[in-house]
């Protein structure tokens, strides 16, 4: 069966730092696939270099076994693999219902039409404001982003990502700096995720990683350390020493 | 009043000043000409977020290009505007990939640089530009076949007037729709555009194409209109007023370019009745105050005592 989304022999690096080096990931249709390690293991760049922020200097990308090593983002995005930032990227100045509704013309390839106004599109409006509803989004969603509490903007944050209608999703620490009284609702939006999306999520909170993953790797120094259940993950001993040992004393 | 009906009062507004004033028509045709342009800069900067300092390059091109075609026997005006602003559009759209990376700075350099080079060129094929002595021979037929154009500035002015108002419902047309949505985005956070699909690149080249092609019709109007064209029309203080324009009313909203031009030319002409050799003094003064006080807030204080002034009767206990 063709993955998802496969990364074969990856490689990055920044001048001498091997930022990701070797790394050779498959992720099923509609995995639930958590990619963990210390601060500095090459977490984010590995999303960079996935969605296209970044180049890789080795290696290939195939998206439903496509290559899509060189594609720019938007490309990527268009191919159905949409993307969260660990640091919210929003547009300050528009409202989640215009967010959302950009993502959703985008995706229908209507990004080209100016002879119809927005405001005349009314069924894309419409699944706008549902699915930021489902978002909890709802009385929020005619206000600017950059004036909606931060908790809020995180939300924002996956479901731009929805309305782009990925087959592959990347979430990048969705519940970073979140206040622990707001964390459940990342955690409920993350859980309702639909089945077919197959999810590839970093993250920091345990607690998140291991109700939310069937399937864990362990990045260490760029590279792929141990991949498995979360069971085997969580009794493998060096995982132990390297990362969850650490990270429950830090 | 909702925004709708301020955009009624607006335009019943314009199209009443020529009446109104009949000895200004002249005067108000050229700020219907500049309230044009700066509506061009404003698709850029105010919805795109491109800077430009050289945005009389498309001007200059509409405006040699209507003039060309009008000496060279293409009188109908109409025809002319659109062939004209085609023109530009042409330019601008091969002149758009020098302005898709780089920082507000690079873009200020490459299109004054643009505008420069083009400046150059007209001046160096003075053959069919007529250099420094300006274009002449331009002779105008009748608007559509109907209307001729007249020493008072009645069809110039009713020409123009028409041409804003009709660009200017596109415009509104294209940064309500989609693709002025996705314009929004890129100029808000690229990097998130990019992830939701949105080929930054491409949607600039084609605004920055439209945008051309608007200023291009601006310039081709200043020829058709005056039936000559000079090299003033690609020079570095026009592509600076329009942006002072711009800053003036404020960009983003549309109506800052035709606001402002209107601002713009009644002081030109007001201060230079008063003060002919220094009434660029005052504009620049104006400029400053505007920039270091920030439009924003200018226009945040106005809806504030607006809104006071609009709750107070509300508020009175009822008798």
């Amino acid at each position: 069966m063709i993955a998802a989304l496969e990364t074969v022999g990856l490689r990055k690096s920044f001048g001498a730092l091997a930022a990701t080096r070797d790394v050779s990931l498959r992720i099923e249709a509609g995995a639930r696939h958590a990619l963990i390690g210390p601060n500095g293991a090459g977490k984010t760049t590995l999303i960079n270099l996935l969605s296209g922020v970044l180049r890789p200097d080795a290696g290939r990308i195939l998206l439903d076994g496509a290559d899509i090593t060189f594609l720019p983002p938007h490309r990527r995005a268009r191919r159905g693999m949409t993307r969260t930032f660990q640091i919210n990227q929003l547009f300050a100045e528009m409202t989640p219902l215009e967010t959302v509704a950009l993502a959703l013309s985008e995706r229908r390839g209507l990004g080209r039409r100016w002879w119809r106004t927005l405001a005349a599109h009314a069924d894309m409006l419409d699944e706008a404001a549902a699915l930021l509803a489902r978002f909890g989004l709802g009385d929020a969603m005619r206000l600017r982003a950059s004036v909606l509490p931060y908790g809020k903007q995180r939300l924002l944050e996956i479901a731009i990502a929805i309305a782009g209608g990925p087959r592959v999703l990347l979430l990048d620490e969705p519940a970073a700096g979140v206040p622990e009284d707001e964390r459940h609702e990342i955690l409920s939006i993350v859980a309702a995720l639909p089945d077919d999306v197959a999810v590839v999520l970093i993250e920091h909170d345990m607690d998140l990683v291991f109700s939310f993953a069937r399937r864990i790797s362990v990045l260490v120094d760029g590279a792929l350390f141990v991949e498995g259940s979360p069971e085997e993950v969580a009794r493998d001993p060096g995982v132990r020493q390297v990362y969850l040992g650490e990270a429950r004393h830090g | 009043m909702t925004a709708r009906r301020w955009e009624w009062a607006f335009w019943i507004a314009a199209i009443a000043v020529p009446f109104l004033f009949p000895g200004k028509r002249l005067l108000i045709n050229e700020i219907a000409i500049l309230a044009l342009f700066a509506l061009s800069l404003d698709l850029l900067l105010g919805y795109a977020g491109i800077v430009s300092l050289g945005h009389a390059a498309f001007f200059g091109v509409g405006a040699y290009a209507a003039g060309l075609l009008a000496k060279h026997g293409l009188t109908e005006p109409v025809a002319g505007l659109l062939l004209a602003s085609g023109a530009a559009a042409v330019v601008g759209f091969l002149s758009s990939f020098l302005v898709l990376r780089g920082s507000d700075l690079t873009r200020l350099m490459v299109t004054m640089g643009v505008a420069l080079m083009l400046l150059e060129v007209a001046n160096r094929f003075d053959g069919v530009t007529g250099g420094a002595d300006g274009l002449q021979g331009v002779t105008m037929g009748p608007v559509l076949g109907l209307f001729r154009f007249d020493l008072f500035g009645r069809t110039a002015c009713a020409y123009s007037l028409a041409t804003l108002l009709v660009l200017f419902l596109i415009a509104r047309r294209i940064v309500r729709s989609p693709f002025g949505l996705s314009l929004r985005a890129v100029k808000g956070n690229r990097l998130r555009a990019a992830a939701v699909g949105v080929p930054a690149d491409a949607r600039l080249v084609a605004i920055y194409t439209i945008a051309a092609a608007y200023a291009g019709a601006a310039g081709a109007l200043l020829a058709q209109t005056t039936q000559f064209v000079s090299l003033d029309v690609l020079d570095f203080h026009r592509s600076a007023d329009v942006l002072l324009v711009l800053v003036l009313g404020g960009s983003g909203y549309l109506y800052g370019g035709l606001i402002g031009a209107a601002i713009f030319k009644l002081m030109q002409d007001w201060l230079a009745a008063l003060t002919p050799q220094y009434w660029q003094f005052w504009i620049g003064l104006v400029l400053v105050l505007v920039v270091l006080a920030g439009r924003e807030r200018l226009s945040a204080t106005a809806a504030r005592l607006w809104a006071r002034l609009a709750r107070r009767p509300a508020r009175e206990p009822p008798a």
